[in-house]
């Protein structure tokens, strides 16, 4: 008896999106004085959503001046608790409209409706309460007696999680008594057009949140601005280098969160349906796309064609499709180009002589998809043992003993996060002590929470997001920093 | 080194018949002495324009031999207990009290200090030694959490020793400048790499003869004399070299140009401080830019 | 090359390093995929599929020291005639009762569904192997076609695996041509480590299908503890060939909660157990509801209490 789960769409009436968006600086939507324009599609469908704004080196110019002058004369003196109350009120606006943004952001990504409701959106009004509960406890956290905030953020965020990256950066800065100007992903600039909303809503004195849509350029002229006093970026490994030496020499704090190539490593007394879901939600949620994801497994050699074995029954349950159904788990991939990307890299992998595998999925004829894909037989040597792909392509290698495990996962250049499985404690203790990475899963993957800091080793970037640790990004104290 | 006498004038001995013997002043490598690979050396002057000594000149290959024994240092080090590293910061201090006059001529001479400030430097940086040893076991719990997430799991914080950190030392402040910026680098775990202050690089290597002998592990502190201008990019750019810490960089075109060769592989970076008062209460800052934070998640089931 | 799992014989010792080789159930990770799975939206078509696929899975049972013929006859019928405003509905599975009211309930219902009776001193399972057997044949001899008996659980919690295997070959051979479903009663294993064992186990002893509960105390099934059941059954017929049903009983009181049991079994082991052969309901309240859900989706409007039977 077959069971087949019949289309169960979540509702598109649910959202308003315009047929264009302006610029929002200084608590209003405006045109762009030197910018253009830009569509932004449905990766599922390929249908244009929207027109949005891109702006040019003069809105740059007014967003900054906008934020200073919101910081000098309202956000900066205002109390913590004046604060905290304002963050509050978005925290509330985020969860009475969760729904909607969720399906916005399913829209204008890709992913599946199931994550943006059940994981991206909670974890977004999550980010705005605990942080809101900092704003007037900042002498507690650690950074002197009177840690003051830095002053303009300029803050640029990546396409896999845009309402999230958007909240881990606002967030803490806000809190913390900065004010900002963000510019979200080209490919996904909806879900902060949205946002800018909120703070409408919630009456956020203008100029405290700018929101600036635009591309590669737009985020240069951002981050290079000699009014900015701090520099969050989130994205590749490779523009986090250039943003540094824009940097160099400058005043400017700086925070990065780049790629990784992290290591699941699954020991012989790993509990194995636990671990490969483990492995699953490691690199085919949100279709790989994030920095985080488990792209390696390491799987001890003992036990490495059971695990195989058991993970592709598995993958074959996994259901690629309309990212707007609420049975999908495999979304659209989120633009051409990075579909382009994988499929090169994917190439390389059989070039290279790895064995590729690939789930049995219907492609849907628009849009753009990738099946979710395991390359066994590769090793370190492979490129796609070493080039982050940002799909939904794992590459599984072995090992035979903890320290050759820890060997191979700590030999990239990245650190960003890594996992472990095993049912003995002292081992995961031991291999977590070992493993050159931000943040270390064991026996889970992919775990977010506020109150966790969130960050990389190595090319993976410097700073922390999320936790006490994270506030010092957005904080001066007497001694400097 | 002039002896102890009741007239220490620099550059001259005591009793006037018997020759000082004159120290070399070498690199500090890997727990050992050795000269500049390129064989070069410079005059090293006091603050009145006499000469003391010939210092070496270290080039690229000694700071590529001391990011060797620096990553070498760095595992055990890091591993030790961090009642083990604090035992050894105080170690060093006691052993810098046990030389003070020693130090307090070095100072004397290098800042053109009389006795009585370049003591006041010398103590305070026998201080400063104690005041690191006593962070050493505390910082898990300073810079450390545990994190109440939403959920059946036990998430933790800890900060961890970045690697390898490689140093400018301040240029005016030639031992209490020194000792704030490698006290605070190593004793969370890290091994350094420091260029002493070009001028006035002569407390270090005497700094470098107490190291040597208070248990700190070989490579953990690493010193060289030249022109950190000279050097520096080839550490900033190193691939194997974690931090930078620019604290001695005077010039703002150098700086810049070596927080860009850091960005080639990310290395962190910790900006000049120009206008530094060594005197006021470091505070956590310059610990906190060479750890790094890891955060685990464990899930708390039967 | 296939992993050879090396099944235990039954000696005590083999049974044992078996049992305790086997891999370890993480429970958080259990948990979260078990929800993760009830986020599944089953919708029209599927829905009413799955409704009445349900209903064919329920074992519809009543067993209370206050039982009386007159009541195990009231069920019987609605047994066979779930909705008599509606003849297509399906009818259920089988019927669950005591063994001493088996005869009563074959009256009723022929052979049009199967007669499942408790027994092996339900639900505690605290007598002799003696009581156990005789309690089995009487009930075998009465009518019952299928047999829920229950595991020792003292003996497993005290690792006498050895005793609680030869129990349930003992049983099965009383069962003569009867099917045995034998109860783990997961509520008082605790762990789903222990679930996993006690499944293997079970199937190794010759079970026909395993069950969560006796579904006289909490928790009875749950998500969790079915889904471990599940990949039980699966790495054994993986190993064996053979296909062992599952039965999740007590504490599934409605359709929502049904379908998401008809979902971990879809994802986990398949479509080829989506059958009352492979899996059942252990349920009493159960079918009303889901009686009213089919009434709903067949008439567009919600229905009420008053539509639908009570037995």
């Amino acid at each position: 008896m077959t069971f087949e789960y019949a289309p169960a769409p979540e509702s598109r009436s649910l959202v308003d999106i315009a047929s264009s968006y302006g610029l929002f600086i200084d608590g209003e939507f405006t045109e762009p004085v030197d910018g253009g324009s830009f569509k932004t599609t449905n990766p599922a469908t390929e249908e244009v959503l929207s027109e949005v704004s891109e702006a040019g080196a003069d809105d740059v110019d007014r967003a900054v001046r906008a934020a200073r002058s919101a910081y000098e004369r309202v956000w900066g003196p205002m109390s913590g608790r004046d604060r905290a109350k304002y963050l509050f009120r978005i925290a509330r606006l985020i969860q009475e409209r969760s729904r909607e943004l969720a399906v916005l952001e399913t829209l204008d990504n890709g992913k599946p409706i199931r994550e943006s409701r059940d994981v991206d959106l909670p974890l977004v009004a999550a980010h705005f309460f605990y942080h809101a509960g900092w704003a007037d406890k900042l002498e507690h956290a650690g950074y002197g007696p009177d840690p003051r905030p830095i002053g303009v953020a300029a803050q640029v965020i990546p396409w896999n999680f845009p309402l999230l990256m958007l909240a881990w950066k606002i967030a803490p800065a806000l809190a913390c008594g900065n004010t900002v100007v963000l510019k979200p992903a080209e490919t996904t600039p909806l879900s902060a057009l949205a946002f800018a909303d909120i703070c409408r809503q919630a009456d956020l004195p203008p100029g405290v949140v700018n929101i600036l849509t635009g591309a590669g350029e737009t985020g240069r002229l951002l981050v290079e601005h000699p009014g900015v006093d701090k520099v969050a970026f989130t994205g590749s490994t490779d523009v986090g280098k250039s943003i540094m030496r824009s940097a160099a020499g400058t005043s400017k704090r700086l925070t990065l969160e780049l790629g990784g190539k992290a290591a699941n490593v699954i020991f012989d007394d790993a509990p194995i349906d636990q671990a490969v879901e483990g492995v699953v939600n490691g690199i085919f949620f949100n279709q790989g796309h994030v920095c985080c994801a488990g792209s390696r497994l390491l799987v001890q050699e003992s036990v490495a064609e059971e695990v195989v074995a058991s993970l592709k029954r598995r993958l074959g349950t996994l259901r690629l499709g309309d990212p707007l159904d609420k049975n999908t788990d495999i979304g659209a991939i989120n633009s051409a180009a990075q579909l382009a990307r994988i499929d090169a890299l994917v190439k390389s992998g059989e070039d290279e002589g790895a064995d590729r595998w690939s789930a049995p999925c219907a492609i849907p004829e628009r849009g753009w998809w990738f099946p979710p894909t395991v390359f066994t037989g590769v090793t370190q040597a492979h490129r796609i043992a070493r080039e982050e792909i940002f799909g939904p392509v794992l590459s599984v290698l072995t090992f035979r003993t903890p320290d050759e495990a820890v060997e191979k996962a700590n030999n990239t250049p990245y650190g960003l996060s890594a996992g472990i499985w095993t049912e003995k404690g002292s081992r995961i203790l031991w291999m977590a002590e070992r493993l050159r990475a931000g943040v270390v899963w064991a026996n889970t993957f992919n775990r977010f929470d506020p109150a966790s800091p969130f960050g990389g080793y190595k090319e993976s970037g410097f700073g922390r997001e999320g936790g006490v640790q994270g506030l010092g990004a957005y904080l001066t104290t007497e001694e400097g920093r | 080194m002039s002896v102890p006498s009741d007239q220490p004038k620099e550059g001259t001995s005591g009793p006037v018949d018997r020759l000082e013997v004159r120290k070399t002043y070498k690199l500090f490598i890997g727990g050992a002495f050795p000269r500049s690979e390129s064989g070069r050396t410079y005059e090293v002057t006091s603050a009145a324009g006499v000469f003391l000594a010939n210092a070496a000149k270290a080039s690229r290959k000694d700071g590529r031999d001391a990011v060797l024994a620096a990553r070498k240092a760095f595992g055990g080090w890091s591993a030790a207990t961090a009642y083990n590293r604090g035992q050894v910061l105080y170690r060093v201090a006691e052993v810098m009290e046990g030389r003070r006059a020693q130090f307090v001529a070095d100072v004397r001479d290098a800042e053109g200090l009389d006795d009585a400030a370049a003591g006041r430097q010398v103590d305070a940086a026998v201080d400063r030694w104690v005041w690191y040893a006593g962070w050493a076991d505390k910082l898990a719990q300073a810079l450390g959490s545990a994190n109440p997430v939403a959920g059946p799991y036990f998430n933790f914080s800890i900060p961890e020793p970045t690697g390898v950190v490689a140093a400018v030392a301040p240029q005016d402040s030639s031992l209490l400048g020194l000792v704030s910026v490698i006290a605070p680098t190593i004793v969370s775990g890290n091994a350094v790499i420091v260029v002493a202050s070009t001028l006035r690089p002569l407390p270090a290597i005497s700094l470098a003869e107490a190291l040597a002998t208070s248990d700190v592990p070989a490579g953990v502190v690493n010193i060289l004399t030249g022109d950190p201008v000279e050097i520096m990019p080839w550490l900033a750019s190193h691939a194997d070299v974690n931090a930078v810490d620019l604290t001695g960089i005077v010039d703002r075109e150098v700086a810049t140009a070596l927080e860009r060769d850091a960005a080639g592989t990310l290395s962190r970076v910790r900006r000049p401080e120009p206008d530094s008062d060594w005197s006021t209460d470091p505070g956590l800052s310059r610990i906190r830019s060479v750890v790094e934070t890891k955060t685990v998640w464990h899930p708390m089931g039967v | 090359m296939t992993v050879d799992l090396s099944l235990p014989d039954a000696s005590p010792g083999s049974l044992r390093r078996f049992l305790h080789g086997l891999p370890g159930v993480d429970e958080v990770g259990a948990q979260a995929r078990a929800a993760a799975l009830g986020t599944r939206s089953i919708k029209t078509t599927a829905k009413a599929w799955a409704i009445d696929t349900a209903i064919g899975m329920v074992d519809l049972t009543t067993l209370e020291g206050m039982d009386t013929p007159g009541k195990v006859r009231a069920m019987c019928a609605k047994a066979l005639r779930p909705d008599p405003t509606d003849p297509t509905t399906p009818s259920v599975a089988a019927v669950c009762v005591y063994g001493d009211l088996v005869g009563v309930a074959r009256e009723v219902v022929g052979d049009a569904v199967h007669v499942a009776a408790v027994a092996t001193a339900f639900p505690s399972g605290r007598a002799s192997l003696d009581v156990k057997l005789i309690d089995t044949k009487e009930a075998v001899a009465a009518g019952a076609d299928e047999i829920d008996m229950v595991i020792d659980r003292g003996a497993f919690l005290a690792g006498d695996y050895a005793l609680v295997h030869d129990e349930i070959v003992a049983v099965k051979q009383a069962c003569g041509s009867a099917h045995l479903k034998v109860i783990l009663e997961t509520g008082e294993l605790r762990t789903l480590d222990n679930v996993r064992r006690a499944s293997w186990l079970a199937m190794l002893a010759g079970a026909d299908f395993i069950k969560t509960s006796t579904g006289k105390i909490s928790p009875a099934a749950t998500p969790p503890v079915t889904l471990v059941m599940l990949e039980a059954v699966r790495d054994f017929h993986e190993a064996t060939g053979q296909l062992i049903g599952v039965k999740a009983a007590g504490g599934i009181r409605t359709s929502k909660d049904a379908i998401k049991y008809l979902v971990l079994v879809n994802e986990t082991v398949g479509d080829a157990w989506l059958t009352p052969d492979l899996f059942r309901f252990g349920a009493s309240t159960l079918l009303n509801d889901l009686l009213l859900q089919r009434q709903r989706l067949a008439t567009g409007h919600y229905s009420g209490p008053d539509y639908v039977t009570i037995d």
